[in-house]
Order: C-alpha cells, then sequence, then structure tokens
C-alpha cells in the first residue's frame, strides 16, 4: 500500500510544483549534485561553531589535546617496551612496525576527528532528539557526524604522524616514485575506508541503539588490529580484514609492499594499489546503509 | 499570482497571500501510520503486532489559521506532527504542505516550516543561545537583514535579550521554551508547529508564549498547529480545535460546537433558605447531582436554557440565590475519549 504511494506521488507533483506560489525568495531549489555540498557546507558551519566555542577555552583545549596524545602515546610506549625483550615481531623489526603503526595510527586518527561522533547516534534514536536534526535543511549525516566535533582528536593524529616519522627515519626503504606516491594516497583511502566504517556503524544504531560498541570493535579495534604485522594473527583473521571488512587496505597490503614486503594470502603485489578504489567502493556502500538506515527510522520512528 | 506573491512575501508576506483568496497550506486525505511492534516472547522469540497510531486521518488547514490539535497521551498527535514535518513517512493516504509531500522533500520543506517540540530541544545544547541562532541564520541562508531584524524582534518580545549568552543547558524550562520559539521563526516559516510548548511552563511564561504565538498570527499570518494538554491554550489562541483519540479525528470545528458534540452539561447550582429533599422537577431534564445543606446542584443539557428551570425553582421552592456554571471543557473531552473507548 506504501509503495502505491510512493510510486503516485512523482506523477502529480510536477503541476503541484509548477502551481506553487508561496515559495520564498531565498529557499534554493537544491538539485541532487547540491545536497553533497549542502552536506559539506554545513558539516563546516557546525565544526567552525564548536571549533570557536573550544578555542574560547585555550587552556583547557590544550590540555585536552596534551591529554588524547599522550593516551595514545602510551599505546606505542607498550610496543617499545615489548621490542627491548625481543627483536622483532611476526618477523617485523621495531621500524616496520612504527611504520605499520604510525600509517593506521594517522589514518584512524584522520577518520576519528571527522566522523568520531558517530556512535552518539544510538542515543539520539532513544532520546528522540535525532527528530531535531530531521527538520533543519541540511543532511542529517552531516549534523550527526559534527556534532560536538572535538578538535583534541588532532592529538591522535599528531602521534600517529610522529610514530611514522619515526618509522620512516630508521628504515631503509628502496622509494620508487610510485611508493612514494602511494605514501599519502594509501592515508588519505584509509581514512576513508575508517570513515565509511563509521558510518555503518552509526546507521546500525538506527536498528540497534545500542551498537556502538560493535561499532567500537570495527573502527577502535580494527586500528588496534591493523598496527600490528598481520603475521601475528590467524589466517582466517587476516582474510576477514581483506575480504570481508576490507580494512587490509587501509594499511597491511599498500604498507607491506611499499617496506618491499610480500603482500598477504598470497595476493599479486599490484593489489597494494587498490586503497583508493576499495576506498570509493566502501564509501558509496557506507552511503547506501545510511540512507537504509535512516529510511528505516523514518518509518518506524524508533 | 506568482509575481504578486514574491514581491510580497518578503516582508508582508500574509497581506500577499489574502489577496490569493483561502489556499489549504496542510492537507491531509486519509493519511495512516501503522508502526509494527515487536515484543519479547521468550528466549528470541518475537511477536509481531500492528500499532495504528493515526487512523485515517483527512483534514485541511487554510494559510494563516490557528488550530489547536489535542487528545491524550498516545493518542497520534506527535506522530502527526512528525508526519507532517516529514520525519515519519505515512503508511497510506496523501499529505501536502505547502503543495510538496513532507516526506519526499523533508529537507526542502524544511527551509518553509518551524517546529518546536516542548519536550527535547532543538538549540545545542552546550552552547549560548546566540550561537545556536548564528548557526541557524547560516544553515537556513537567512539574508543578514532579515536575520538581524528576525532576532531583534524575538529577543524585544520573549525577552531573550540576557539570555543571549548564556548556555542553553543553564536556561530554566520556561526560557529554553522562549529560547526554542525563536529559533523556530528566525527564517520566517509559513507554519509554525508546535508540540506541547506550554508544557512544564509557569503562569507568567505561558501567558508571554501565547501572546507571542497570537501576535505572530496575527502579523505575519504565519499559520499555527499547536498540540497541548493545556485547554487555556486553545481557548485564547484557537478558533478551530481537532480532537484526536486512539489515531482517529473525534471533533474537528470551533472550540464553542465541542459542548454540542459532547453533549455536556451545565450545572445549576442552587441555594435554599434550608435544606429540603432533592429537588425534583419532572418534565425538564434536570436532576440533582448532589445536595450539600441548603445547597444543591442540578445539571441540565448544555444546549437547554436555564431560564425556565430558575422560574420552576423558584415558584416551588424557598429560593435565595443561585448560578449556572458552564460546562469544564476539560470534562467534555474527557467525556469524548471515553465514550470513544466505550465504542
Amino acid at each position: 500500500m506504501a509503495e502505491d504511494v510512493a510510486v503516485a506521488a512523482p506523477a502529480e507533483a510536477a503541476p503541484g510544483a509548477g502551481g506553487r506560489s508561496g515559495a520564498e525568495p531565498w529557499i534554493p531549489e537544491l538539485s541532487r549534485g547540491a545536497v553533497l555540498w549542502n552536506g559539506l557546507r554545513a558539516y563546516g558551519l557546525i565544526v567552525a561553531m564548536w571549533t570557536r566555542s573550544t578555542m574560547a577555552y585555550r587552556a583547557s583545549f590544550a590540555m585536552m589535546a596534551f591529554g588524547n596524545f599522550a593516551a595514545t602515546a602510551f599505546d606505542f610506549v607498550a610496543i617499545l617496551m615489548m621490542f627491548s625483550h625481543i627483536e622483532s615481531l611476526g618477523g617485523f623489526s621495531l621500524s616496520e612496525v612504527a611504520f605499520l603503526y604510525g600509517t593506521a595510527g594517522t589514518a584512524f586518527g584522520l577518520a576519528e576527528l571527522v566522523l568520531g561522533s558517530m556512535n552518539r547516534l544510538g542515543g539520539r534514536v532513544r532520546d528522540g532528539t535525532l527528530d531535531t536534526l530531521l527538520v533543519r535543511p541540511v543532511p542529517v549525516l552531516a549534523q550527526v557526524a559534527a556534532d560536538k566535533f572535538a578538535l583534541r582528536r588532532l592529538g591522535r593524529v599528531l602521534q600517529g604522524l610522529l610514530v611514522l616519522g619515526y618509522g620512516l627515519a630508521t628504515l631503509d626503504l628502496d622509494w620508487t616514485v610510485a611508493r612514494v606516491l602511494l605514501l599519502p594516497t594509501m592515508i588519505v583511502s584509509g581514512a576513508a575506508i575508517f570513515c565509511a566504517v563509521f558510518v555503518v556503524g552509526g546507521a546500525f544504531q538506527f536498528w540497534a541503539q545500542d551498537a556502538s560498541e560493535v561499532q567500537n570493535a570495527f573502527t577502535y579495534g580494527g586500528n588496534t588490529l591493523l598496527q600490528y604485522p598481520p603475521s601475528v594473527f590467524g589466517r582466517e583473521l587476516v582474510r576477514g580484514v581483506t575480504f570481508v571488512v576490507p580494512l587490509a587496505f587501509a594499511n597491511w597490503i599498500p604498507a607491506l609492499y611499499i617496506m618491499g614486503r610480500e603482500v598477504p594470502l598470497g595476493l599479486p603485489q599490484e593489489v597494494a594499489f587498490l586503497p583508493p578504489v576499495v576506498a570509493a567502493v566502501c564509501c558509496a556502500l557506507a552511503g547506501l546503509v545510511w540512507r537504509t538506515g535512516l529510511r528505516a527510522y523514518r518509518s518506524t520512528g524508533s | 499570482m506568482r509575481a504578486v506573491t514574491d514581491s510580497a512575501s518578503g516582508t508582508d508576506g500574509a497581506a500577499g497571500e489574502g489577496g490569493t483568496g483561502v489556499e489549504d497550506f496542510i492537507e491531509l486525505d486519509g493519511v495512516e501510520k501503522v508502526f509494527d511492534v515487536r515484543r519479547k516472547v521468550g528466549f528470541l522469540r518475537r511477536e509481531r503486532h500492528q500499532v495504528r497510531a493515526v487512523d485515517s486521518i483527512s483534514f485541511r488547514v487554510p494559510r494563516g489559521e490557528m488550530v489547536g490539535y489535542i487528545g491524550p497521551n498516545g493518542a497520534g498527535k506527535s506522530t502527526t506532527i512528525k508526519m507532517l514535518t516529514g520525519i515519519l513517512t505515512p503508511s497510506a493516504g496523501r499529505l501536502r504542505v505547502a503543495g510538496v509531500d513532507p516526506s519526499r522533500e523533508r529537507t526542502r520543506l524544511a527551509q518553509r516550516i518551524g517546529v518546536v517540540f516542548g519536550q527535547r530541544t532543538t538549540l545545542w545544547w552546550d552552547l549560548p543561545l546566540i550561537d545556536s541562532y548564528r548557526l541557524m541564520h547560516r544553515m537556513y541562508r537567512v539574508p543578514d537583514a532579515r536575520f538581524r531584524e528576525n532576532l531583534d524582534r524575538c529577543v524585544e518580545l520573549l525577552d531573550l535579550g540576557e539570555l543571549l549568552d548564556v548556555p542553553v543547558r543553564q536556561l530554566s524550562l520556561g526560557q529554553r521554551m522562549r529560547g526554542d520559539i525563536a529559533a523556530a521563526l528566525l527564517h520566517d516559516p509559513e507554519v509554525l508547529y508546535l508540540d506541547e510548548p506550554t508544557i512544564g511552563l509557569d503562569v507568567i511564561s505561558k501567558a508571554k508564549v501565547r501572546g507571542f504565538l497570537r501576535d505572530l498570527n496575527a502579523e505575519r499570518g504565519t499559520t499555527v498547529l499547536l498540540t497541548t494538554h493545556d485547554l487555556t491554550d486553545i481557548e485564547q489562541l484557537c478558533r478551530r480545535v481537532m480532537v484526536i483519540d486512539h489515531g482517529r479525528l473525534l471533533y474537528d470545528g470551533a472550540l464553542t460546537g465541542l459542548h454540542e458534540v459532547g453533549e455536556s452539561e451545565r450545572t445549576l447550582v442552587v441555594d435554599l433558605e434550608r435544606e429540603v429533599p432533592p429537588i425534583e422537577l419532572p418534565g425538564t431534564r434536570a436532576r440533582t447531582v448532589r445536595t450539600q445543606g441548603p445547597r444543591q446542584w442540578l445539571a441540565f443539557p448544555a444546549t437547554e436554557s436555564a431560564a425556565p428551570l430558575v422560574a420552576r425553582i423558584a415558584a416551588e421552592y424557598p429560593l435565595v440565590d443561585l448560578s449556572v456554571r458552564e460546562p469544564d471543557i476539560e470534562a467534555v473531552i474527557a467525556k469524548m475519549y471515553a465514550d470513544r473507548s466505550a465504542v
């Protein structure tokens, strides 16, 4: 029955829209392409507002950012201590692990900076405040993503970059043009893949409001996983993060190629250049899941 | 016609629209909303059943009208508002606001509507009030001059001057509500939906909010649809009222007409010289409902005149004083709900 209504609507929309007289002069007609721009613009506006408000208390911001940096820094200290007892981890030296850690940490840090608020969606569904986002003229995803934007999360990005710098400085890599170009590409693609995971994890909260822990398992858990060489994990797990949730393309596969190592699972070397493609596919799928989730919410209201 | 409205809609939209005659701004035809509710029965097993939150509702609201939408908790009021704003998609029926389908054109329609949820705020909780307004300004792309003008007006009429720099979470309920109403109006919406706008407010805040809404409707011709539990809101603001219960529209019309539909009764309070047995007036529809010493209460249909009853009592009993009590609108509606449930 609902289908009938949906099908019938466009047919009569044309005369209705033509005959409408009350359009306010400054209301823009949004084409489909403009929706994306509108979303990015809204995201920027909200982020700017939160940043301005955080900057009102500079000292507090500085402390929070440092705390964030320190908390993640200790994480790497644990790895350093491990290497004071062992020579290599799963056949990887400290410098190589630092490289893996740094690329994963930076990519994940960027994604968390941009979309770290996604896990608050479930709470919004539960207490009904999501409705207040739905009555505004900008996409809901932009509003949820930018909500309580926390610039202090830059601390994690900074830590990732420092560890990456240490790795690069101590590794003796055979730099080809392809490898040089692949490094920034893999970080950006990796961030995009993690962003897709954040969005999918957020969208699941439309159905299960307490799913933010499941999301954390894939995002924060995935990040931790990628910081260690694949050789320390079971083959099945490596398969899972390659073919099911393709986190391996965020880090392992391109990073191993750059370090001149074998790509895991006996895949051909060329797959190391796939991250941008994988990221694009992941983002498209995430967008689809998000739309489905939002539609489900709008038909059930809970 | 287009030229007229375009030039007029800036400052005095209502006056411009007036020339086009009565235009149905909100149209609902047989709108339904059915929820699938899953209930846990035992481990993993779920029982599914359907809840008809809104059951085939039809009504029309012309531009510039102010309508009260009342009903008990769970009657379907909020569900209706959510469908009107495009938050929820109707299960069946046809729904148009300003000529467009809200659920399909939600973000575009958002430019033309204002919504106030009494129970939750649309403001940014941790930030000063003015920050929310500035963000709305950019988000709704309101021209600067227009924004200033609207903000100044709201600040003055809603008494927000000293609150602008206060974080929303520190505002009292009444202050926050006024802040929310202002936020919903900064982009000059053509229609304002208010879901329980006076819930939990003190008498002064209520009066302020009501006065503001009345002026808004009169001066700008903004269409207003408000749900409420407080019938004083309706009495003071709306000529038209819609009563909904169990998802069905029970009444749609003038507030005064509710009495006739609700078969309500007026009460005659009679003070006699002394205590006498309950008054009996054979041949009339009045009956004594209560006695207390020399005072007696007689109920009679609200549609009948009190004069003949008074004359007969004065003739047959030692009458000292009397007064007529109008039916309590709340009692009328409560009776309406009860009758409906009995069916």
